[in-house]
């Protein structure tokens, strides 16, 4: 073996386990930099949003970032009347309802098409999977007529029914459920557990990470949602955050330090939670996508 | 109960899995397939909500093929995807090449990027809306001012509007790709770099002959599902043009935008139903082009 | 009605309420009106006043968000319930009308003569093949805001009195900084906001054009008189340069931020602007035309019986709509709520002419014109476009507005057709 090819072959030993380090060349230091300053400008929205909150409106349109008087009179201002708080319950409340129904419903499809034989099992799957293909934009005036007819405008279940359960999700949750070997399935069978004893407290343990994923991306999605709850609303007590935030900041017009208020506490709360589970999303977000 | 414990294993399996299925199929065809199926009934219809829907024929098809605002809105819409997807692309694949070589303070750079794909699109619409205003309030323009170059017309032009909408929606949307591209580099075997190594390739060719050819389910996956969300960009330009909606001279109005205009301002339900028909149409021939030429290469 | 459970209980009232109708004689309506809180207290102020007056009739008050309106009804009369007296923008009439939700007002009560003549001619909008249909108890109108404090500043004295003045004094007001970027505007303007009702009803008029023919079928604006009234108005951003559209983001907002001289609105910013900390400002009349035109535009939302009132309700009905546009209820109106009386008899009194702040609104009511929309939004985005063309894309004021009146026109004519 030639030197270098000790070096590559240690080098890849070291990246398996993950001890690696490159050599510390003048290139890595430039891409470093960069790398550095681009992350940077990724967030300095979010650092201009932050630092107008908290600044008063004579303040508000010099270029400092650290405020000369940093204030929270913009905040007791902006909660003042109480709206946020209960768009923020209004969103909490749909985002949570609506995950847990999705994952658990995934969840026990993508199940049953995975590890269950029987005829129409394929039609089904085609069919749920060909739904994927029909945009949510498409279908929120036919959903509007509904909750029209059934009275389900400026309700709770009327903003979560559409969200119920997802195609992706099933998607997902089959291809996690290739990995289950059957035979745990099989001995707990033996061990007399019926059907859903056995997805519940056999197979579904041997996928949490896959459910977690799963959870952040529907919690994210609905979370952040836009159009319909923006369409099955128009009483301000049921808006969901999003749509509070639309409605807001129109009536403020110009009255910018107080927009930037309503923007930071729309986006503090998922940032608090990122801070905290960071590891955990990131990796959850890229199974999630290298499956899907 | 008695029939159920005469029936063999695979029969009582089976009864299991419909079971199973009971409530999604019902969900499935109540809130998904027949939904369509209306939208497509509404299409040939004309409807007010006030009064009775009634039949229209190919009225509502007619008047969009003779609406210069739908082709204007449709060149707009393809104008998102065209823009949006490569650009985003190749910046969130160069981000993850080089992060993915970087080790000093990785995690926290990875972070940084990753932040704003948890924002509110609403939220950081009006940041952006903020950020472009002219003086003496944007921040880009007072940035620009403060170097002694003019303004530029960010969302008051017909030209910049679009552009200037899409870059919040494109940031916001780096992260993830990142992470994804980040995801499907490591799958990469190391084997193959060290064969390469050996043979003293330039990095360059490893990059173009070994990395990008392997990445391709990655970037199948992604050029599929930003093209999709490009296509159906609404909430930035929703509360990007609260004043002019889709504007000025309708040069940012989207597709789903004009739906929502027809539908929920003019009440012309019918309408804006032929307008979803041709999202959907859209929306699949897009993909489908998409995955056949990525795939094929 | 919130939930379905409530929609049963109203469901059960309504029930309920139609039984006891039959059997004790006495009759209960609905009344269905937006929610905004000084409306909501006056109306249950009346109401009070009217059960008092007629105890057989009992008025139930319900209120809805203004974007819910169309849907609350096309929820609730499919299932038979809804309003007998409703309140609704006068620019949606029509399609009221056309969908048979609301009927005529009989002629023996609300005599056509006689509403000619103890209302604002502008109400006459409301009159469908010689029979009013709707009635307002307020109207609104336009006038023109100032900042007294930047006045001032300018070494001005009154507010302009012709669009010539107007002009003038917002070219004292104007700050431009050397790159030629505005700090200050003399004037707003956007047609987003209420400069589209201006241009449409008052600068046409003004220049000498008719700008709609045939009961506001027939687009008119395109003349060389609608020409020159366009021309005066983009002039005001690409010749005076004393405005600039979009600037602050919406013409209101600037003139709350104190950084606009003046701003022409209708008498509903009054409130809005009342709680602006640190903004000082007047009002008065539209400016005139260089040969002393005068013309407003008028807007209102008005009250109409619907078709669900039939017999002993409609009787009610009636009453209760009698009741409403009295000149009792539009003085009470304008106390409580601030808006204009739709009666000269009450609104041109001495007290009302003096008030600094509504007097120039209640001037302009006389010679106000009431645009018959189709569809206001499109209608008014027809107008932004055409702006638009002149200053984005250097387009003469002339071909532009051209194609709005084009554009306005097939807009109404599919209306028409439907």
């Amino acid at each position: 073996m030639s030197d270098a090819e000790i070096k590559v072959s240690a080098e890849g030993l070291m990246r398996q386990t993950g001890t690696y380090k490159p050599p510390r060349d003048p290139m890595q230091i430039v891409r470093w930099t960069l790398l550095f300053m681009g992350a940077v400008v990724m967030v300095m929205p979010l650092v201009y949003m932050l630092s107008a909150s908290m600044k008063y409106p004579h303040e508000m349109f010099e270029m400092n970032i650290i405020p000369r008087e940093p204030t929270f009179e913009n905040y007791a201002l902006v909660l003042s009347d109480g709206r946020f708080l209960q768009w923020f319950v209004n969103s909490l409340i749909i985002a949570i309802a609506t995950t847990v129904s999705a994952v658990f419903f995934d969840a026990l499809v993508g199940y049953t098409l995975c590890k269950f034989d029987f005829r129409g099992r394929y039609i089904i799957f085609i069919a749920i999977l060909s739904t994927l293909m029909i945009p949510t934009e498409m279908l929120v005036l036919p959903w509007y007529m509904m909750s029209l007819h059934f009275g389900w405008l400026d309700t709770y279940w009327g903003i979560m029914f559409p969200g119920l359960m997802t195609a992706f999700g099933t998607f997902l949750m089959k291809q996690f459920f290739e990995t289950v070997p059957d035979d745990f399935l099989e001995a707990a069978r033996i061990d007399g557990l019926n059907e859903f004893q056995i997805w519940w407290s056999v197979a579904m343990p041997l996928v949490t990470p896959a459910l977690s994923a799963l959870a952040i991306f529907i919690f994210l999605g609905n979370w952040t949602a836009f159009i319909w709850p923006l369409i099955v609303t128009t009483d301000q007590s049921l808006y969901t955050l999003p749509v509070g935030l639309t409605t807001f900041s129109v009536e403020q017009s110009v009255q910018w330090e107080l927009i930037m208020t309503g923007a930071a506490l729309a986006t503090i709360p998922t940032l608090i939670v990122f801070l905290v589970f960071q590891r955990y999303i990131i990796r959850g977000v890229a199974m999630a996508g290298l499956k899907g | 109960m008695k029939l159920y414990s005469r029936l063999s294993i695979d029969r009582k399996r089976t009864v299991w899995a419909w079971g199973f299925l009971t409530v999604p199929i019902l969900f499935y065809v109540v809130i998904r397939f027949y939904p369509t199926a209306d939208a497509m009934v509404l299409s040939f219809q004309s409807w007010n909500l006030l009064g009775a829907r009634s039949w229209a024929g190919l009225e509502n098809y007619v008047r969009l093929w003779n609406d210069p605002v739908f082709w204007q809105v449709f060149r707009n819409t393809f104008m998102y995807l065209i823009l949006g997807t490569p650009i985003s692309l190749v910046i969130s694949f160069v981000i993850a090449y080089n992060l993915d070589k970087t080790r000093f303070l990785h995690g926290t750079l990875r972070a940084l990027y990753f932040l704003p794909f948890l924002t509110t699109a609403v939220a950081m619409a009006w940041v952006w809306r903020w950020f472009y205003q002219p003086v003496p309030i944007g921040v880009f323009n007072n940035l620009l001012s403060s170097m002694g170059i003019g303004q530029i017309r960010f969302l008051n032009s017909t030209t910049n509007a679009l552009p200037a909408i899409l870059a919040p929606a494109v940031w916001a949307g780096l992260g993830f790709q990142i992470i994804i591209f980040m995801a499907g580099l490591r799958a990469i075997p190391t084997s193959y770099y060290e064969a390469a190594r050996i043979d003293g390739v330039s990095n360059w060719t490893i990059l173009r002959e070994i990395t990008l050819p392997l990445l391709k389910p990655t970037i199948v996956f992604l050029v599929v599902f930003s093209s999709i969300g490009f296509l159906r960009i609404f909430d930035q330009v929703f509360n990007m043009t609260t004043n002019d909606p889709g504007g000025p001279l309708n040069s940012t109005m989207p597709l789903v935008m004009m739906i929502y205009q027809t539908a929920f301002s003019s009440y012309q339900m019918g309408y804006a139903a032929a307008q979803t028909v041709v999202l959907f149409t859209v929306l699949l021939v897009v993909s489908l082009v998409q995955l056949r030429i990525l795939r094929d290469r | 009605m919130k939930s379905p459970r409530k929609a049963i209980l109203g469901a059960t009232t309504g029930l309920a309420t139609l039984l006891s109708a039959q059997t004790l004689s006495a009759v209960e309506i609905e009344y269905w009106q937006y929610i905004f809180d000084t409306r909501v207290q006056a109306m249950d102020i009346l109401i009070e006043r009217f059960e008092e007056e007629n105890p057989g009739i009992t008025v139930n008050h319900s209120t809805f968000p203004l974007a819910d309106y169309r849907t609350r009804l096309a929820a609730a009369i499919p299932a038979g319930q809804g309003p007998d007296v409703m309140q609704l923008f006068y620019g949606w009439l029509d399609s009221y009308v056309d969908e048979g939700l609301i009927q005529p007002l009989p002629a023996d009560t609300f005599d056509p003569d006689m509403i000619g003549e103890e209302f604002f001619p502008m109400v006459g909008a409301m009159m469908r093949d010689g029979a009013y249909m709707a009635l307002p108890t307020a109207v609104r109108s336009l006038a023109l805001f100032y900042n007294t404090r930047l006045m001032e500043a300018a070494g001005l004295d009154s507010p302009p009195e012709t669009l010539e003045e107007m002009i003038e004094m917002a070219r004292e007001m104007t700050i431009r900084d050397g790159a030629g970027n505005f700090s200050q505007v003399g004037i707003t303007s956007g047609m987003t906001a209420q400069d589209h009702h201006w241009f449409r009803e008052v600068l046409t008029r003004q220049h000498g054009a008719e700008p709609y023919l045939d009961d506001y079928r027939t687009v008119n604006y395109a003349t060389p008189e609608g020409i020159a009234a366009f021309e005066f108005y983009t002039g005001m951003e690409t010749e005076e340069l004393v405005t600039q559209s979009g600037f602050m983001d919406e013409p209101q907002a600037a003139f709350r931020a104190g950084r606009a001289g003046m701003h022409i609105d209708g008498s509903f910013r009054i409130g809005a602007l009342e709680g602006t900390r640190g903004l000082e400002w007047g009002v008065a009349p539209l400016p005139l035309s260089a040969d002393g035109v005068a013309a407003n535009y008028g807007s209102y939302w008005v009250n109409a019986i619907t078709q669900r009132a039939q017999d002993e309700r409609k009787e009610a009905a009636v009453k209760f709509m009698e009741f409403i546009v009295s000149e009792e209820a539009m003085q009470l109106w304008l106390d409580v709520v601030g808006e204009l009386p739709a009666r000269p008899s009450v609104a041109l009194t001495e007290d009302n002419l003096a008030n600094p702040v509504y007097g120039p609104f209640i001037e302009g009511l006389e010679g106000a014109h009431t645009t018959l929309f189709v569809d206001e939004t499109a209608q008014r985005q027809v107008l932004v476009d055409a702006v638009q063309r002149v200053l984005l894309q250097g387009m003469s004021p002339a071909e532009s507005l051209t194609m709005a009146q084009e554009a306005e026109q097939a807009i109404i004519d599919r209306a028409q057709g439907n």
